[in-house]
């Protein structure tokens, strides 16, 4: 009596408790879908205090967003764009059930990943050159209001900080991928994960089409 | 039915014998048990800071511990009860072992998931256990800035890593509950025949999956803030301490509903049973608790009245909180209406759900004196504060835990809990929460202000009641701990169902199979229709 309730034989597709594949595709995706929420409210914070501290010092804000090198995080904007397209790929060659294509794509996104990550450590750097990092040795030329100015660096570095956080933990999710895709885990019939790393993927990619704007061109237009 | 056919038959508990087999479990019901074992253990941790508390307010000098240690005191008192017992309490035991049962599932939709959440808890206990004992934290539970991230000389950090890492669990326990609810119903369970304890669950869960992130965001900040003296708080550099009270509040009022919500799904299980009627209006019932969720979020200003918050706002915050108190009235309305004519039986968990009522209603409405702006600045930071919001933690969500574990404890382990002991101590515990409690709202109201442990004479008497009341509350609580555990092994079997309750648990045996059910369920009526179960019982014995 007991073996009817879970009649099926585990395996990565059709784990016990589901009942058929379509409903552990549906649940796993839906899963992904609330996790995103959370991380809309994680940065939601963020995005609150910019807001009101931007708000309340609109001038310096505007001069230290302007100190940014705008072309630099325009052209990441384009990489991470890319590499959101590359995703795409791999989930369209996972749905195809296309081995080698989903590797290709994968490794082109992850590649794609650490050039975005790359120039973002040059900006840290070029930032740690002109002391535009809080702390001790904070200084912000031509302007009096040290304290909101530091304060629009603070709030740069925590939310493009968070930002590369979650793209490593994305690199790490597309390692892990890669790991499976050239095991042949990935089938036309379940490729789960793919879809829900590329949705995650994608949300991160997003989080940034809001940050560059609020943080490299708030002053330009007037330029 | 003997001791003999429980044994002989394979379930959840002798299904494997290993500590590995608990460790690495899946199964929801054994991390029910685990978690059940670590909030207990968290409770009582917590209870013996407020131990300590009751024993230091007895005399009026403020002469056994000193002021510092006061202050750790009653920090970590609340941390403990707080972030490692009320918030996983109910949705991570019993929500965890009875939602997947009573929707007919096999388990959880993310069981691996389920496991990481409880290991989550237990490295966030770790490290507030780590600071408790490494020399404490003394910025109340609330880590108010510049305190917090200037001037305290205490383990600020670590405890706040503590409750980042057990937020996790928190966001990851109500993410599997939601998917869980969406699309692991059984055939037949439609929205509105689910149990009004998995409408609870399911709201708390809307709450932990959309408030948990932003107190996660907020000790980030206040780590940076800490560490780095990045500024966002500091008014030195142009940042606002007030902030942080707005982004902590916007999680930690909600919170309070991740704390109470639960407990009002267990009684509306438990008044339904033992007044053998289906709960009264279930549809107001269950959408109450969608309300509640929802306007949860838009009342965090009312902690704020006197915190340079403009009139309006208060106004504002002040209305809404009025607001909240419809839904949470609906059920008790609705809780009473359903005991009318009911056949009505005095059994332990209902002697709690009646706990929790009249508990409930004193906390629920003392809300409403402190959610109207000039009564709030007369009480602001004094017991009656303290007063309320354990009236609704401590009369409320603990009652309600209490219940909820008596009358699914035959289900868990199989076994009955000795009735007249448990109907005991219960009656203990009624009467030491009140005489705790009780004098604390005629302390605030006098002036008494809350985290002071040297106070004038003339409040010595109520804090002596408070401290009596407190120890008889102390026996209250440890009873249930030694009965449970006596009826482990001498508690009479339990049938699949004694209490001739409706839901799809008690369609099961007790304790109930690994994989729950030895058939998923065919749901074929409403939540609560008695008629159908009169005949089951007497099959199932």
């Amino acid at each position: 009596m007991a073996e009817q309730a879970h009649a099926h034989e585990e395996s990565l597709a059709l784990r016990e408790q589901f009942d058929t594949a379509e409903q552990q595709k549906e649940s796993s995706t839906f899963g992904m879908w609330i996790f995103l929420i959370t991380e809309v409210m994680f940065f939601g914070g963020l995005f609150l205090a910019y807001t009101i501290y931007r708000n309340t010092y609109p001038t310096v804000f505007g001069m230290a967003s302007t100190s940014l090198n705008a072309v630099i995080g325009a052209l990441n904007t384009a990489v991470l764009l890319c590499s959101s397209f590359t995703m795409v790929m791999a989930v369209r060659a996972a749905q195809l059930g296309k081995r080698k294509a989903i590797i290709i794509f994968l490794i082109l996104t992850l590649l794609l990943g650490l050039v975005f990550l790359g120039v973002k450590a040059y900006e840290w750097n070029e930032k740690y050159v002109e002391h535009h990092i809080p702390g001790a040795h904070f200084h912000f030329e031509g302007t009096a209001e040290q304290g909101p100015a530091q304060l629009f660096f603070s709030l740069y570095f925590a939310m493009t900080g968070l930002h590369a956080l979650h793209m490593v933990v994305g690199a790490g999710i597309l390692s892990w991928l890669l790991y499976h895709a050239a095991r042949g885990r990935f089938t036309a019939e379940y490729m789960t994960p793919v879809d829900i790393a590329g949705l995650y993927w994608h949300f991160v990619d997003i989080i940034w089409i809001f940050l560059f704007p609020l943080l490299y061109l708030i002053d330009r237009h007037m330029k | 039915m003997n001791t003999a056919a429980i044994e002989e038959r394979e379930h959840y508990l002798n299904a494997g014998y290993t500590l590995k087999s608990w460790l690495l479990t899946k199964d929801h019901k054994r991390i029910a048990i685990l978690y059940l074992i670590t909030v207990t253990f968290f409770f009582f941790i917590g209870g013996i800071f407020a131990s300590l508390i009751r024993v230091e307010l007895l005399t009026p000098q403020g002469n056994l511990v000193s002021s510092e240690t006061y202050n750790k005191l009653f920090t970590m008192h609340g941390i403990a009860m707080i972030f490692f017992f009320l918030i996983p309490s109910i949705p991570a035991t019993l929500g965890n072992f009875f939602l997947p049962m009573m929707i007919g599932a096999r388990d959880l939709a993310f069981p691996r998931i389920n496991l990481l959440s409880w290991y989550l808890l237990v490295i966030g206990g770790g490290f507030a256990l780590f600071s408790m004992l490494a020399g404490g934290v003394d910025t109340g539970w609330t880590f108010y800035t510049p305190y917090s991230t200037t001037y305290s000389n205490t383990w600020v950090i670590s405890t706040a890593l503590g409750i980042f890492v057990a937020g996790f669990s928190s966001i990851l326990t109500g993410l599997n509950f939601i998917v869980t609810v969406h699309r692991m119903r059984a055939p037949g369970m439609t929205w509105f025949r689910m149990p009004l304890f998995v409408w609870a669950n399911y709201a708390t869960a809307v709450i932990q999956v959309l408030g948990t992130p932003v107190i996660a965001v907020t000790i980030v900040l206040v780590f940076c803030e800490r560490v780095f003296h990045i500024g966002i708080f500091d008014p030195a550099l142009g940042g606002d301490p007030v902030l942080f009270q707005h982004m902590f509040w916007f999680y930690s009022h909600p919170a309070v509903y991740i704390m109470v919500l639960p407990a009002m799904g267990v009684i509306s299980e438990i008044i339904s049973v033992y007044s053998r009627k289906p709960v009264f209006g279930y549809h107001f019932v269950a959408f109450s608790s969608m309300a509640i969720a929802v306007i949860g979020f838009l009342v965090w200003g009312h902690h704020l009245f006197v915190s340079t918050q403009s009139v309006y706002a208060g106004l504002v915050f002040s209305f809404l909180s009025y607001f909240v108190a419809i839904p949470s009235a609906v059920k008790v309305f609705n809780w009473t209406a359903t005991l009318y004519k009911g056949s009505i039986s005095y059994a332990t968990p209902m002697l709690y759900a009646f706990g929790f009522i009249g508990l409930f209603t004193i906390g629920g409405l003392t809300g409403l004196f402190v959610a109207s702006l000039g009564f709030d600045v007369h009480v602001t930071d004094t017991y009656f504060v303290v007063a309320h919001f354990h009236y609704v933690m401590v009369g409320g969500t603990i009652m309600a835990f209490l219940g909820g574990l008596h009358y699914w404890w035959p289900k868990m382990t199989g076994r009955m809990y000795p009735e007249n002991w448990a109907k005991l101590s219960a009656a203990i515990i009624f009467v030491g929460f009140n005489l705790t409690f009780f004098p604390q709202f005629i302390l605030g109201y006098l002036g008494m202000p809350r985290r002071y442990h040297v106070y004038p004479e003339e409040f010595q008497v109520l804090h002596v009641l408070s401290t009596a009341g407190a120890s008889v509350l102390a026996v209250g609580y440890l009873l249930p701990m030694v009965y449970f555990m006596w009826s482990l092994r001498y508690g009479e079997v339990a049938g699949g169902n004694p209490w001739g309750a409706t839901g799809l648990e008690w369609k099961t045996q007790s304790p109930p199979p690994v994989h729950n059910f030895d058939e998923i369920p065919v749901v074929t009526h409403e939540a609560y229709d008695y008629s159908t179960v009169a005949k089951e019982v007497i099959e199932v014995g």
